[in-house]
């Protein structure tokens, strides 16, 4: 790293020079500075990398090298040459001539050039003859120029011949036209990229400078996990709930019985929502052993017979249809379970939430999924209005992000379903009379794919989902 | 919902309002104008534009309608309502006129209908006038109420009649389908009851009935006093009887297994339609003669009082009581002051078949006061929030698990019998799982015992992911528990999953490890965990083991099995997780 400083210092010092105001070529100042080309193109790299230190402008150059076989040429002459000065005045059989210094190269290079000549009349066999008084080794001297770095004083013609004959190389050489940029300075130094721990120990951190951070690239992603971005919303709206002092119903059973799901909420049995192709229903166990006792016969009595201020649906209930199993189609079957126990204690006022999995048997799209989380919210006390039930919708949306507009020209986006639950619901459980039950329910993938921009719910929910997503999915704060 | 479609220039013509304004006025009924379209776009859009040419452009609105507003499906009483909302005309006086002894019509009931649909009403509309704008809405009206709270006809069905065409007592029978013959509407000749059938076996309105009779020994059947068919419900009426725009007289019947239905479904007709008699909103009652010999007079023509002071108090709002009475009114529900003026009396009128509890007049209140103006108060029920323990500890277990460099996925409950049983290497039969009846596609066969199907098909949809893929998740499978009161159970899973290019057991069961510690549990026999090496068809041989804790099974880990993992389309080693965490709550 030193010679490497060394290196940039005295580059600068060189472009400082009267001579360099110009520039100066990369490959010149490796030969004057008596570094190798490489070395140099480094320490113009490193003083780049400071800013406007320096300017470089790329160039590409040829040069002319000798070859390994070159520079014998150069040493010993060119092998035509070396053939006719071995060659005696009276000549030589052909045979004796190949073994001439030169040998066959030289003897067909000699031919081609007319020094030599082939008596194949003499006595004794073909002989070979000097055909010339004497020759200029042009092929050295041309080697010679080249060598010294004057290869453009060779005709070109020869130098291709050359180059044919191995003895020259042509080298593409990349190099910078180096001048000084408007931040020159002779005292930068090559900065140091990290901060080690002997410079802490020896305190040289002090003296030295150090390689800026290109703050503008990313950083390295960190190894960890990640939630999923429905689960951090589920997360926030319990957050949200707790902070409205609601307490978390039980909803740990997707199996229910039509009667929790229907009946108990006064949905009279013939109704279209306990269709085939709207409820998933089950084959095994096909019907639920137990209904509360006493409890059941009350809402088979509402259902057919009324009661509690309701002249009821009147129809013949039937118990077989209420045991009918199914995966529940809302959480409010199991509110209908938190209030049914509420109820067999001596009152006192509840605000009571969910957040958990409901199935429908629908055709599925972009938008639809036989499986989703409903959020339920439930106040139960007594004197309870319309109005009470709207304030909580507006204290609750609020923290969602979501500003309920009470106004008669623009429609409430629609996210959900409120209302207050009927007395047929209510008093067979056992609720006293002047108890008022206001509700709401809402998707939780609605907002979800309001809040992270999704499009599709399958991309959300299901095996289906994008793990970069995950990845990427930025946390849940509704409220921002 | 339902969609009330009519037309907008009748409906606009009637309110004396431009578009805008009837879209608010609806809003303001606390209804949804859905679309202003036509019918050449409707069938445009459903069957493409070809099919759409020479159908009519007029402009039709669609309102949304709460379901059980039966009286809004039609544009005579959608109109009549926001009329008397906004107070351009005064609410109808409906009137039943039970015509002198021996001179009013009278259908007898037989005892063979019993078997198949015990239950008929019947009322006449007199000097009615038809347009061509009024019949088309008469037979809309009939077929609206057929899909929706006749339940596709099986508990009530309509027939109308040319009174003029037909000569009463009329009898209400059932019969062998071989001895029922007559001439079907609009057909040219007549069949037997069998052959109607067969003809209505293709037609794409009516096969959709069928099966309501089909496999019945006995047809239902109306006749007149010289055996012409006026119908065989629910099927089809006669082509006798067929009223045009030139019947004067029409006589409703209802047959059905509902008596509550169809006697709604015959005051909303009536209620409707008599709109356009001779003296509107009177209708002609019916005697109905009962195999025991009992009669009834029909239509019902429902009217009740109600006495309301229930009902201020839930909606929140601040009114004197004849101020209240007045918004009642408005919503067609008659109301006065009655006692020392702090009462309500609301006579509810035979359209409002809805109502069925004082509570339902809330909300007809909430609109005519304005939901706008309800004052929006917060409860002041002081309560302290609990969270469910399992659901606390799920959350904080999901934060540690995510911390240890997993990430969480989120898997469908239901899921094909296949994953479950036959891909992981065990049979159907020993999974316990929960078998769904009416699955649409083998992806919701059953509800899933495990949740390992479901980590190894996300990390199939995600096979272009950088390795390794560290996956878990925490949710509710379930299984069938004969001692549960709907017979089966959740039971709160956790299942962690690591896929590489090499196994990795011990970075699950370094999982396992951290699980542990974060739940406080030691790894010891007696008051912590274990594991054992155990078998399990889903893992490699020799590399699965058990998980105990206080000595009780809680779940396994090991190498998934390489017939697992070809069987989920994957092709590196894996290592997984899967244990019950109730046991920590």
């Amino acid at each position: 790293m030193a010679g490497g400083n060394q290196g940039t210092l005295r580059l600068l010092e060189r472009l400082d020079q009267p001579g360099a105001s110009g520039g100066l070529c990369s490959i010149q100042a490796a030969a004057e500075l008596g570094v190798d080309h490489q070395t140099l193109v480094g320490a113009v790299k490193s003083l780049q990398a400071l800013g406007e230190v320096i300017e470089a402008e790329a160039r590409t150059a040829t040069r002319w090298e000798l070859s390994p076989e070159g520079e014998e040429v150069l040493r010993d002459g060119s092998p035509e040459v070396r053939l006719f000065r071995s060659l005696p005045e009276e000549g030589l059989p052909q045979g004796e001539a190949m073994k001439l210094p030169g040998g066959s190269l030289g003897f067909s290079k000699a031919m081609a050039n007319k020094w030599v000549r082939l008596d194949k009349g003499a006595p004794g066999g073909p002989r070979v003859l000097r055909a010339v008084p004497s020759v200029q080794d042009t092929v050295q001297e041309h080697l010679g120029q080249v060598r010294t770095g004057g290869a453009q004083a060779v005709p070109e013609r020869d130098r291709s011949e050359l180059k044919r004959r191995k003895l020259l190389l042509e080298m593409t050489l990349k190099s910078y036209w180096i001048r000084k940029g408007s931040a020159f300075s002779t005292a930068v130094a090559r900065p140091e990229t990290e901060l080690t721990p002997e410079m802490i120990a020896t305190g040289s951190w002090r003296q030295l400078p150090f390689k800026p951070y290109n703050f503008s690239s990313l950083g390295l992603p960190p190894a960890c996990g990640h939630l999923h971005p429905l689960l951090k919303v589920r997360s926030e709206l319990r957050q949200i709930f707790l902070e409205m002092g609601f307490t978390e119903m039980r909803t740990d059973n997707f199996v229910e019985s039509s009667f929790w799901n229907f009946d108990a909420l006064f949905q009279p049995q013939q109704h279209p929502a306990r269709d085939q192709h709207d409820t998933f229903f089950l084959l095994d166990p096909a019907e639920a052993p137990q209904l509360p006792p006493g409890y059941y016969n009350k809402v088979k009595k509402v259902h057919s017979q009324g009661g509690y201020g309701s002249q009821g649906y009147r129809y013949e209930w039937k118990v077989e249809e209420a045991r009918k199993n199914l995966l529940r189609t809302h959480t409010t079957s199991a509110s209908a379970r938190a209030l049914f126990q509420l109820a067999r204690q001596k009152f006192t006022p509840v605000k009571y939430f969910s957040i958990d999995r409901v199935f429908r048997n629908e055709s599925l799209d972009a938008t639809h999924l036989a499986e989703f989380h409903q959020v339920e919210g439930v106040v139960a006390d007594r004197g309870l209005t319309l109005g009470h039930l709207m304030g909580t919708l507006r204290q609750f949306f609020t923290k969602l992000g979501l500003i309920l507009i009470p106004s008669g020209l623009k429609k409430w986006v629609e996210v959900g379903n409120s209302g207050v639950f009927r007395p047929e619901l209510l008093l067979p459980m056992g609720l006293p009379e002047n108890v008022t039950v206001i509700a709401w329910g809402l998707s939780l993938e609605r907002p979800t794919m309001i809040k992270y921009g999704i499009k599709n719910i399958r991309e959300l929910m299901g095996h289906r989902v994008n793990l970069q997503m995950v990845y990427d999915s930025p946390m849940c704060r509704l409220d921002v | 919902c339902n969609l009330c479609r009519t037309p907008g220039l009748i409906t606009v013509g009637a309110l004396g309002r431009t578009d805008e304004e009837f879209d608010e006025l609806c809003f303001e009924f606390g209804l949804e104008l859905d679309e202003i379209t036509s019918e050449k776009d409707i069938i445009s859009k459903e069957k493409g534009e070809e099919k759409a040419k020479g159908a009519s452009d007029v402009v039709l609105y669609k309102i949304d309608v709460p379901a059980n507003r039966y009286d809004l499906l039609c544009l005579e009483g959608l109109v009549r309502g926001l009329q008397v909302f906004k107070e351009r005309i005064n609410l109808p006086k409906f009137e039943k006129i039970i015509p002198a002894e021996g001179e009013g019509q009278r259908l007898i009931v037989t005892e063979q209908t019993a078997q198949i649909r015990p239950h008929a009403v019947a009322a006449v509309l007199r000097n009615i006038t038809f347009t061509k704008d009024r019949y088309d809405s008469f037979i809309d009206l009939q077929e609206k109420l057929h899909q929706n709270i006749c339940r596709k006809r099986a508990l009530v069905a309509i027939g109308t009649h040319d009174l003029d065409t037909i000569t009463g007592p009329f009898t209400f029978t059932a019969k062998a389908p071989s001895e029922i013959k007559f001439k079907p509407l609009n057909q040219s000749k007549e069949y037997t009851a069998s052959q109607i059938m067969d003809l209505y076996r293709t037609d794409s309105h009516l096969r959709h009935y069928l099966h309501l009779i089909e496999n019945k020994p006995r047809y239902p059947v109306i006749y007149d006093s010289n055996g012409v068919v006026l119908s065989m419900p629910p099927i089809i009426n006669g082509d006798h009887t067929k009223i045009s725009l030139k019947t004067r007289n029409v006589f409703i019947e209802c047959t059905g297994t509902d008596i509550t239905k169809a006697k709604i479904v015959l005051d909303i007709m009536v209620t409707m339609f008599s709109e356009y008699c001779e003296k509107p909103f009177t209708v002609e009652a019916v005697e109905v003669v009962h195999p025991n010999g009992k009669t009834h007079i029909y239509p019902d023509m429902r009217q009740c009082r109600k006495n309301a002071d229930y009902f201020t108090k839930p909606v929140n709002i601040v009114e004197t009581p004849s101020s209240l009475a007045k918004l009642l009114t408005r919503m067609c529900l008659k109301s006065h002051v009655t006692g020392n003026g702090n009462h309500l009396e609301i006579e509810i009128p035979p359209t409002r078949a809805d109502i069925i509890h004082a509570c339902d007049i809330v909300e007809d209140a909430a609109i005519a006061y304005g939901y706008n103006n309800i004052q929006m108060v917060i409860p002041k029920t002081y309560t302290i929030a609990n969270q469910l323990p399992l659901n606390k500890l799920t959350e904080l277990l999901r934060l540690d698990l995510a911390a240890a460099g997993f990430t969480e996925a989120l898997t469908f409950a239901l899921c094909s019998q296949e994953d479950i049983a036959d891909k992981l290497g065990t049979d159907i039969s020993a999974t316990n799982a929960v078998i769904i009846a009416n699955p649409k596609t083998a992806e919701f066969q059953v509800a899933r015992t495990t949740l390992l199907p479901g980590l190894l098909k996300t990390i199939a949809a995600n096979r272009k992911m950088p390795l390794p893929l560290k996956l878990f998740e925490i949710s509710d499978i379930v299984v069938k528990d004969p001692n549960a009161d709907v017979g089966a159970k959740n039971y709160r899973h956790l299942c962690a999953i690591y896929y590489n290019k090499s196994p990795g057991f011990e970075i699950i069961h370094g999982l396992l490890d951290r699980v542990m510690q974060v739940l406080d549990v030691p790894p010891n026999e007696e008051n912590g965990y274990t594991i054992k090496a155990a078998e399990g068809t889903a893992f490699f041989p020799g590399r699965c083991a058990e998980v105990f804790v206080k000595g009780q099974s809680v779940g396994k880990l090991g190498v998934v099995h390489p017939d697992v993992i070809t069987k989920f389309e994957l092709t590196m080693p894996c290592s997984v997780l899967e244990i019950n965490i109730e046991p920590f709550v």
